[in-house]
């Protein structure tokens, strides 16, 4: 039981709100949903689709092959039509590619026009395709009525019904508990900011890290969080410095372009030594790229941007799960070492949407390690052997204020140009960067312990490649696969111990420099075998990974 | 340090407005009774933006011309701080230009003293954003070939709702306006006039000196037409002086968890407040 369905159209033809309504109700059986969203960078028209797979097993990725092609219009018949299995299924209205015969045809703008609302179509549509696999009718019904409005939601249950007469089931899903939540990467990563007690968060809209921004600026005002649509992603960062300088946990976000802005400011937070945290949701570059797809090229970027030398942390997101507890740990981090933790994500992430089992908020632990008793003359970057000073929230101690400083400083933060405390300072900083090591988390470990063929990857290809590697398992194919979260400092223990009896090491990537496998050999001296690497803007199938893994064992 | 303010050696050169416009600045807190804790003073890079190593009180010595964005967090993250910018004219018109811009249309309640000489100090003696046009330079050695930006007409333009021009040779003037700036409720820009002794020739003490001129009691600083026309005097006669006061909405005011409850830095954190979220992805 393992169904994909596609929905295609042209931008604004209603493809989100079918995606989201389908995704629920097979939620809502108990199942489990995977859906990528492919969309052009224009609003109307263009060639848009949801790929979205269910399954009762854990899914973590999109597959080549699909079950049902929900065509809405006659270019997507042509563009997906490859992909739809020969037990498969396409339906459209009967308007729609009139001379193909392959299609299953429906009535569905005849009856949206019968009801008086030409907007219901994709929802007869989807009563159709819902019952095709068999959901009750009932919680169809519920999810349009949590959708929609009054109105609107009986106008649509009208459509659904009518629907559901349209298809015969005729594979039937088996109803189970559902005990999940159904969330997308960039959700899962406001969400854990918002658990953690972020109280400012700024940035500039920036596709595909806007969902970022718009979900945390919708609970803003219940949570207390200041969010401020900045002038420039310049602006973003130093004034996120700024709050976070006052004392409250502060974040941005962007893409590639708005984090290469950014980056003076990165420098900044280095040498102020003022906690913050950032997320950059790649997507394909340089400049201005592929603005709605997917890439994984910033790795080398967002390790070494920012001039001069400082000390920061660096965590790829894996899945949504993954986004949400690394977010809370990368507030804590932050204000543990006072250092800019960077979190990397990418579209097919950011946008993906994931079944899940609730996050915990019971174990989220916020660790600020502010000081409260100090008194007189406040030594902002006291010289201590793990390199990390006392900090204190200006304002809060009579007689004693904060001075921090972009200039090398002294111990109270005056400029200096001594040789001597430069040094010092400097040794302060990366002293922060050693302690550091010693937090990283170790890859995430899939497969056998004395593994042939290691394979090697980082954030959000984790879902495609598990997949493809626990098939090779299941073909008695030694294999392992090291999903790294923490990259920045790059975590070599396990990589060492699998890498011991491997005899080949391949490197999975959605970049075209390999820039992971260039990691692993400065830090570790390895280097891999093989490269599997993809830049087409498109996220890796299951599928693809492993006829690539394949080829190369 | 304790509650009052002390003053730190400066690496300005000697006769420099910053002595002045530094002595005006904490006459000014001195008087509203105003502690060194609850200040923070924001800079960005330039002789300028070296006061708050000079001056006992919280800062934030950032990036050149980003002074505003850090002040504006930190004014949102605790609004019981008194958040003063100070840098020069190239720092907050020229390389940060478009933040001045993007700062006055939030009218957060910040005191933004610009220390503007009309030249570029610590780089050496280039033109800066408001140096006059056709002025001979140490880069522009044929003079100037750009119209020089009018800081008071734009922050006007832009909707100020405090907008004023001081001299640093006029201390009791200035330390007037720095306190009307500071008790003013939103984004107050006080631009001093102030001589470099090394770098411009053109623009020196006695220059200002023999142009400025106190606005007359009688000015209306409500009156925005007028204030648009002292704006633009700038030649052989300057105003100094509140050009332009009125009440507005301040940014904080527009949020009201700001606005009715504590401080942000003071909200406590609780991650189990935003579980109810999750119900939303049920």
């Amino acid at each position: 039981m393992d169904y994909s369905l596609i929905v295609g159209g042209e931008a604004g033809q209603g493809m989100d709100t079918f995606a989201s309504l389908f995704e629920k109700a097979i939620k809502r059986c108990g199942y489990n949903v995977y859906a990528y969203s492919d969309y052009m960078s224009r609003i109307r028209g263009g060639h848009n689709f949801f790929n979205i797979r269910f399954s009762k097993d854990n899914i973590l990725a999109i597959k080549d092959r699909i079950d049902i092609l929900f065509a809405l219009n006659e270019e997507s018949v042509g563009i997906h039509k490859e992909k739809v299995k020969e037990t498969g299924i396409i339906i459209a209205d009967e308007k729609v590619a009139k001379e193909d015969n392959s299609i299953t045809h429906l009535k569905l703008s005849e009856i949206a026009s019968s009801l008086k609302n030409k907007r219901v179509e994709n929802t007869v549509g989807l009563g159709a395709i819902l019952n095709y696999f068999g959901v009750p009718i009932h919680i169809a019904s519920q999810v349009i009525r949590e959708e929609f409005k009054e109105e609107i939601a009986e106008v649509n249950l009208r459509a659904l019904e009518e629907g559901y007469k349209l298809l015969d089931t005729r594979y039937p899903l088996q109803i189970r508990e559902d005990d999940k939540i159904l969330i997308n990467g960039n959700e899962a990563v406001a969400l854990g900011a918002i658990a953690a007690g972020c109280k400012f968060y700024c940035g500039y809209p920036m596709t595909p890290s806007t969902g970022v921004l718009n979900y945390i600026a919708r609970y803003a005002n219940e949570f207390n969080i200041v969010v401020d649509q900045v002038e420039d992603e310049v602006a973003a960062l130093n004034m996120a410095l700024g709050a976070s300088y006052a004392g409250v946990r502060a974040m941005t976000g962007s893409s590639g372009g708005g984090f290469a802005l950014m980056v003076e400011a990165l420098s900044l937070a280095g040498i102020i030594e003022v906690p913050v945290v950032l997320i950059n949701v790649q997507r394909p570059g340089p400049a201005t790229g592929f603005p709605t797809r997917t890439e994984q090229a910033d790795l080398r970027f967002m390790i070494h941007a920012g001039h001069g030398e400082f000390p920061r942390m660096v965590i790829a997101l894996r899945d949504t799960e993954d986004a949400f507890y690394q977010t809370v740990r990368a507030f804590n981090i932050a204000e543990k070492y006072h250092i800019p933790v960077l979190l990397m994500s990418d579209q097919h992430l950011a946008d993906g949407v994931t079944t899940k089992k609730p996050f915990n908020f019971k174990d989220i632990k916020i660790e600020r390690h502010i000081e409260s008793n100090i008194k007189g003359e406040f030594k902002t970057y006291e010289l201590t052997e793990s390199g990390i000073s006392p900090r204190i929230i200006p304002g809060k101690i009579e007689g004693t204020t904060v001075l921090v400083d972009s200039d090398e400083h002294d111990e109270y933060g005056h400029i200096t140009e001594s040789a001597e405390i430069r040094t010092k300072m400097v040794d302060k900083r990366l002293r922060k960067f050693e302690l550091l090591k010693e937090e990283v988390q170790e890859p995430w470990h899939i497969g056998d312990q004395e593994p042939e063929n290691l394979v090697v990857c980082w954030g959000s290809t984790y879902g495609a490649v598990k997949e493809a590697v626990e098939k090779l398992l299941n073909e008695g194919v030694s294999i392992a696969a090291l999903v790294f979260g923490d990259i920045w400092p790059f975590p070599t223990n396990k990589l060492l111990n699998l890498s011991r009896k491997a005899k080949k090491i391949i490197d999975v990537e959605q970049n075209a420099m390999a820039q992971l496998d260039s990691l692993i050999r400065e830090v570790a001296l390895l280097k891999s075998d093989h490269k599997i690497l993809k830049y087409d803007g498109r996220p890796f199938t299951t599928d693809e990974v492993y006829r690539r893994i394949k080829e190369v064992i | 340090m304790a509650d009052r303010y002390e003053l730190h050696e400066p690496s300005w050169c000697p006769g420099c407005g910053n002595y002045m416009i530094r002595t005006a600045l904490k006459m000014a807190l001195e008087e509203l009774n105003i502690k060194p804790h609850e200040v923070v003073i924001v800079s960005g890079i330039g002789q300028a933006a070296k006061m708050p190593h000079y001056i006992s009180v919280n800062g934030f010595n950032g990036l050149h011309g980003r002074a505003i964005p850090p002040a504006i967090g930190i004014k949102m993250a605790n609004k019981d701080l008194h958040v003063i910018v100070e840098s020069g004219d190239g720092d907050t018109y020229g390389e940060g230009g478009n933040h001045f811009i993007h700062g006055i249309r939030r009218n957060i309640d910040i005191a933004h003293f610009v220390h503007n000489n009309q030249i570029y100090g610590l780089t050496k003696g280039q033109a800066s954003p408001t140096t006059a046009m056709g002025q001979i330079t140490t880069l522009q050695f044929d003079g100037v070939k750009v119209e020089p930006l009018n800081p008071l007409a734009l922050a006007l333009t832009m909707g100020a709702g405090f907008v004023a021009r001081g001299f640093s040779g006029d201390i009791p003037h200035l330390v007037g306006l720095m306190k009307e700036a500071i008790k003013y409720k939103g984004y107050a820009l006080v631009d001093i006039l102030q001589p470099c002794v090394v770098w411009n020739r053109v623009n020196t003490f006695s220059w200002y000196k023999n142009r400025v001129y106190h606005l007359p009691e009688s000015y209306d600083y409500t009156n925005k037409e007028e204030a648009m026309k002292k704006a633009l005097e700038f030649g052989d006669r300057i105003p100094i002086g509140i050009l332009y006061k009125v009440e507005k909405e301040t940014y904080l005011d527009r949020f009201d968890f700001i606005k009715e409850g504590p401080p942000l830095v003071d909200v406590e954190l609780n991650p189990l407040d935003a579980e109810r979220l999750m119900e939303e992805f049920r």
